[in-house]
C-alpha cells in the first residue's frame, strides 16, 4: 500500500474506533436495562395528547432555495481552498482572478437578496 | 511518534487510545466545570454538590442514570436509521479530532489537507442529525431536524470562508505548518510574541466563534433544540444511551472546534516566542510534544468558557433571525473578509 493511502487508513480506524465506541457503551447498558414494552409507551410524544395523523406529518420546506445557495457556495470554497495556499507565488495575476470570481458569486447572492428569498414569508 | 520506534500496528492503538482521551476526557471535564457549575454560579446556586466533594462524581451519576433507561423505539420509526443516527454523530466528532497537533509531533496524523479534511467531517454530523429527525416520525423530531439541517448549512458557509483567511495568510493547509506560520510570523518585523492570527485576521475569528456556536446548536443558535417549543427537537424521541451520544457529541464537537479555533488563531501548542527565548528552548524541541497538550488545553478551555458565556447570557434567535444573519451578514463579512486579506497578502 503507498504511504499516501496509509496515511489516511487512520480516517478508517478511528470510524471503527467511534462505531465501537458507541456499540459497546449501548451494548453495556443492555445489561442493566428494564425492558418492558408496553403499548403507550412506543407511541410519539406529543406532549401528552394522542398522536395524530402519521408522523412524517407534511410541513412547508423553506430551505430548499437555502440548499442550492449552499451548493454554490461550497463548490466557491472548494475552489478557494488551493487558491488560498499559492496566492504568495500568484501575486496580483491571481489576486484580480479570484476577486472577480467571487464577485460573480457574490452576484448571485445580491440577485437571491433583491428577489426576496432570503426573507422569510 | 514522541522518538519512539514502533510498528504500525502498536502505533495505531496508542492513537486510538489517546482518542478516546482527546474526545471524551475534555468533554467530561467542560460540561463538569461550565455547563454544572459555572452556569449555576452565575445563576446564585450552587449547582450539583451531593455526589462527591463539590458533586465532581456528578457526570458518573448522570451516566448511570442514563444506563438504566429502558431502550424505546418510537411504532413508527424507521428502526434501522432511528438506531444508526447516534453513531453518525459521534463519528463525526472522532474524525474532527484526527488533524489537531497537539506538539511539534504530538498528533495523530499530519494530513497535507488538515483543515480542509476537518471542515469536511465536521459537516458530516448534520447528516446524523437529520436521520435522527426523520427516522423518529415524530413531529417535534422532524421540525427539529429540518430546523437543524437549515441552520447548519447556512452557518457552515461562514466557517468555511473564515478559515479561508488563516490560509491565505499561513500558505498551507496543514495544520502543523500553520501553527508554524503564527510561531515565525512577525507584525511589522516585531516579532516576540509571533502572530497568532486573531491579531490579524480579528473579522475570521469573529465569523469563526459565531459560526462555531451555531454548529453547536448552542444558544443562541439553539432554534432546533428549543426545549420550549420542540421538547428537544431531533433528540425528543431518543431515551438511554441514545440520547447521551447525541450529549456527547455536542460536547465532545465543542472541544474540538475549540481546539481547532485555537491552532488557527490562537498559535496552537506553541507559546509566545519571546517566552522560548527567555528560557532559551528551540520552539520546536521535543519538550514541546509534553508541554504542547497542557498549552492546547488552556486555550481550549478559554475559547469553551466564552462559548457558555455566550450560552447562558443571550435569548434564542427567531428563525429567520437566524437565517438573515448567516446570509445577509456573516458570508457578505467573510467574502469582504477573503478580498481584504488577499490584498494585505499581496501587497506586503
Amino acid at each position: 500500500m503507498s504511504e499516501f493511502f496509509r496515511e489516511y487508513l487512520i480516517v478508517f480506524f478511528f470510524i471503527l474506533l467511534a462505531v465501537a465506541a458507541v456499540g459497546g457503551l449501548i451494548g453495556l447498558s443492555s445489561a442493566i436495562r428494564p425492558n418492558r414494552p408496553s403499548k403507550g409507551k412506543i407511541k410519539n410524544y406529543e406532549s401528552g395528547v394522542d398522536p395524530t395523523e402519521g408522523g412524517w406529518s407534511q410541513s412547508q420546506i423553506r430551505y430548499y432555495i437555502f440548499a442550492l445557495l449552499f451548493v454554490m457556495f461550497d463548490v466557491e470554497a472548494v475552489f478557494i481552498f488551493p487558491w488560498a495556499t499559492v496566492l504568495e507565488e500568484l501575486g496580483w495575476f491571481g489576486l484580480v482572478e479570484m476577486v472577480i470570481f467571487i464577485f460573480i458569486l457574490a452576484l448571485g447572492l445580491g440577485y437571491a437578496w433583491r428577489k426576496g428569498v432570503l426573507k422569510w414569508a | 511518534m514522541l522518538g519512539l520506534e514502533l510498528a504500525y500496528w502498536q502505533e495505531t492503538i496508542i492513537k486510538l487510545v489517546l482518542a478516546f482521551g482527546v474526545v471524551l476526557v475534555p468533554a467530561g471535564a467542560t460540561v463538569y466545570l461550565y455547563l454544572f457549575k459555572m452556569v449555576s454560579f452565575m445563576q446564585s446556586r450552587l449547582g450539583p454538590m451531593e455526589a462527591g466533594p463539590y458533586g465532581s462524581l456528578q457526570l458518573l451519576a448522570e451516566l448511570g442514570k442514563s444506563a438504566q433507561k429502558e431502550d424505546i423505539f418510537p411504532e413508527r420509526a424507521d428502526r434501522f436509521v432511528f438506531a444508526a443516527a447516534p453513531y453518525v454523530v459521534i463519528i463525526s466528532s472522532f474524525l474532527l479530532a484526527l488533524v489537531v497537533p497537539f506538539g511539534p509531533d504530538a498528533m495523530f496524523v499530519n494530513f497535507d489537507t488538515g483543515i480542509f479534511f476537518a471542515l469536511a467531517v465536521s459537516s458530516v454530523s448534520v447528516i446524523g442529525v437529520l436521520m435522527a429527525g426523520w427516522a423518529s416520525a415524530s413531529k417535534y423530531s422532524l421540525m427539529g431536524g429540518l430546523r437543524a439541517a437549515g441552520q447548519l448549512i447556512a452557518y457552515e458557509l461562514p466557517l468555511v470562508l473564515a478559515v479561508v483567511g488563516v490560509v491565505i495568510q499561513a500558505g498551507t493547509l496543514n495544520m502543523s505548518k500553520i501553527v508554524e506560520a503564527q510561531i515565525e510570523g512577525e507584525i511589522f518585523g516585531w516579532g516576540a510574541i509571533g502572530n497568532p492570527f486573531i491579531l490579524t485576521q480579528f473579522v475570521a475569528f469573529f465569523i469563526f466563534f459565531i459560526a462555531v456556536q451555531a454548529e453547536l446548536t448552542q444558544t443562541p443558535f439553539d432554534m432546533p433544540i428549543a426545549e420550549s417549543e420542540l421538547v428537544a427537537g431531533y433528540m425528543t424521541e431518543y431515551s438511554g444511551f441514545r440520547f447521551l451520544m447525541f450529549f456527547i457529541g455536542e460536547f465532545a464537537t465543542a472541544n474540538i472546534f475549540a481546539f481547532l479555533g485555537a491552532t488557527l488563531f490562537l498559535g496552537g501548542w506553541s507559546v509566545p516566542p519571546f517566552v522560548t527565548d527567555l528560557i532559551g528552548i528551540d520552539p520546536y524541541s521535543e519538550a514541546f510534544n509534553y508541554i504542547g497538550p497542557i498549552v492546547m488545553i488552556t486555550k481550549m478551555l478559554l475559547i469553551t468558557f466564552v462559548i457558555y458565556w455566550v450560552r447562558f447570557t443571550y435569548p434564542r434567535f427567531r428563525e429567520d433571525q437566524l437565517q438573515r444573519f448567516a446570509w445577509k451578514v456573516l458570508i457578505p463579512l467573510a467574502l469582504a473578509n477573503i478580498a481584504v486579506t488577499g490584498v494585505a497578502k499581496v501587497v506586503f
